[in-house]
């Protein structure tokens, strides 16, 4: 028995007739056109390069954010330290329903915030005996005498200035505390601390994970963002600095985070991804989706689209 | 060696069977159904025109390096090509996608045909990505310290890290340029497999 004719499925046989088609000559056409309309769109508009921020500039511009921030990775507040995976274990990371995709792929990229943001380039520091003193202090002295320091240094630190070429926070019993901030204030703004956070790996590098999260952990980057457009609340990612384009392909992602309930869901990031999973599969198996492959044949398009064919009929 | 031996050989069955499917005639046709005349087509093309202007920008930024585009008027020139022929490719590519959606380009045992394009799509989605991961400037650092908690919250973060520099520029360059032209190529051979999709037959006067 012939199957019956599925007007979304099939195709009818075309019987029609044919006109001469120079596949070569088109496509040699096309190339010739989009390399014309590259040259003047890049000889118009350019593109942007707004030069990266360093951890020198950033401490320069504002010590007592930096700081503060170095600070938070001290003492487990930095968003860095409470992450969870890939980083540590710190939480439990966003959740989509019931599935901890993040944890349970496990910390494979660790960072440890108090060691490789603070104590680690510290060390690198030559020829500064009262620093190697206080390296010493912290290395020997117990978990709980190291919180207390701690502790009392960041009750203290919300009187923190910067005078006279370094951080100034009026405590007491902090131990090496208030040296570490200090030191690596100093060693920030000479852009030494940049070099050692990249290093860590050795000479040569590509993997600049360390020195990215430390910056995203302070508040100078996000300002300069702000400045450019680029916040989540303003579309983030699929903007660019200045007046491009960007990723306006990244629309629909990005459109997500600005409507309800993602605008105000703490597993926002997770529960997009999985939305725009959704709809990419969606869109992939949309030839075999009843209701939704009849769109075209209803909403009639076509009939724009295949004008002159109609029209001869 | 006898004829038969030859007939089994795996050589000759592959030959055989491309050139069944995909005779010169398919592959470079000279003719095409008179329903193929709408500025629609045009946007498959320039997709493809735009790619290619996309891969030879990106060849010379590779050439120079990473770093060339900061420090030269005429890199930077050559990353504005990049960037412009990437924007023509993703708006040309759209409105194809879209052209062939209110077709129904899938019709007539075009599945695979329709497929292959949404995969070069989202592809081509995480090869600018990437892209723009690799810039390493102010535009990267935000992007990536952005994406990086989207990534991360699937549990793909841990293998794919957008922070490293490295990682993402060898995606960018090598693994998913491959994919995107692999795929493209898939799918332009699809669409001289199977041929233009024909109008909807809602006319009765339409098969003639």
């Amino acid at each position: 028995m012939k199957k019956a004719f599925r007007p979304d499925v099939d195709a009818p046989e075309w019987k029609g007739g044919h006109a001469p088609y120079d596949i070569i000559k088109e496509g040699s056409i096309a190339i010739a056109v989009v390399l014309i309309l590259t040259i003047a769109l890049a000889i118009l508009f350019g593109s942007p390069d707004d030069p990266s921020v360093t951890i020198k500039t950033w401490s320069n511009a504002t010590p007592v954010d930096f700081a503060q921030t170095a600070l938070s990775e001290l003492n487990g507040t930095s968003g860095t330290a409470q992450y969870g995976a890939p980083y540590n274990n710190a939480s439990e990371g966003q959740k989509l329903g019931p599935l901890a995709l993040a944890k349970w792929a496990g910390a494979r990229n660790p960072v440890n915030t108090v060691q490789d943001f603070v104590i680690d380039p510290l060390k690198a520091l030559p020829d500064q005996p009262a620093l190697t003193q206080g390296l010493q202090e912290w290395n020997t002295a117990s978990s709980s005498t190291r919180s207390g320091w701690v502790t009392n240094y960041t009750n203290a630190a919300t009187k923190m200035k910067y005078a006279n070429g370094q951080v100034v926070v009026p405590t007491t019993n902090s131990g090496p505390v208030s040296l570490f901030i200090t030191d690596l204030t100093q060693m920030a703004r000479t852009g030494a601390l940049d070099q050692a956070l990249v290093t860590q790996h050795g000479f040569y590098t590509t993997d600049f994970t360390k020195p990215l999260l430390f910056l995203s952990d302070g508040s100078y980057l996000a300002n300069k963002a702000a400045k450019d457009h680029l916040l989540g609340e303003q579309w983030g990612m699929m903007n660019e600095t200045g007046s491009y384009p960007g990723q306006a392909w990244l629309w629909l992602y990005s459109g997500w985070y600005q409507v309800a309930p993602f605008n105000t869901s703490a597993n926002a990031d997770v529960q997009v991804w999985g939305l725009m999973m959704l709809l990419s599969v969606i869109l992939l198996f949309l030839p075999l989706i009843p209701g939704l492959r009849s769109i075209p044949r209803k909403v009639k398009v076509y009939r724009i689209i295949w004008r002159e064919h109609y029209r001869d009929l | 060696m006898s004829t038969t031996e030859i007939d089994r050989q795996w050589t000759t069955r592959l030959r055989r069977r491309a050139a069944g499917k995909l005779p010169p005639e398919k592959l470079l046709p000279d003719t095409q159904p008179a329903y193929v005349s709408s500025w629609i087509y045009v946007f498959g093309v320039t997709t493809m025109a735009a790619l290619m202007v996309v891969i030879l920008t990106g060849c010379v930024l590779a050439i120079e390096g990473p770093q060339w585009w900061h420090l030269s008027s005429i890199g930077h020139f050559v990353n504005s090509l990049h960037l412009w022929s990437v924007e023509i490719f993703f708006f040309a590519m759209v409105v194809h996608l879209w052209g062939k959606f209110f077709m129904a380009s899938w019709r007539g045992g075009r599945t695979l045909t329709w497929m292959t394009g949404v995969v070069t799509f989202l592809a081509s989605i995480a090869t600018a990505f990437t892209g723009y991961a690799s810039q390493s400037n102010f535009d990267s650092q935000w992007i990536t310290t952005q994406a990086k908690d989207g990534i991360n919250a699937t549990g793909a973060g841990a293998f794919f890290n957008v922070l490293n520099l490295g990682q993402m520029l060898m995606w960018h360059i090598v693994l998913l340029p491959l994919v995107a032209v692999l795929l493209t190529g898939a799918h332009v051979l699809l669409v001289r497999v199977k041929g233009v999709v024909p109008p909807f037959a809602d006319d009765k006067e339409l098969v003639q």
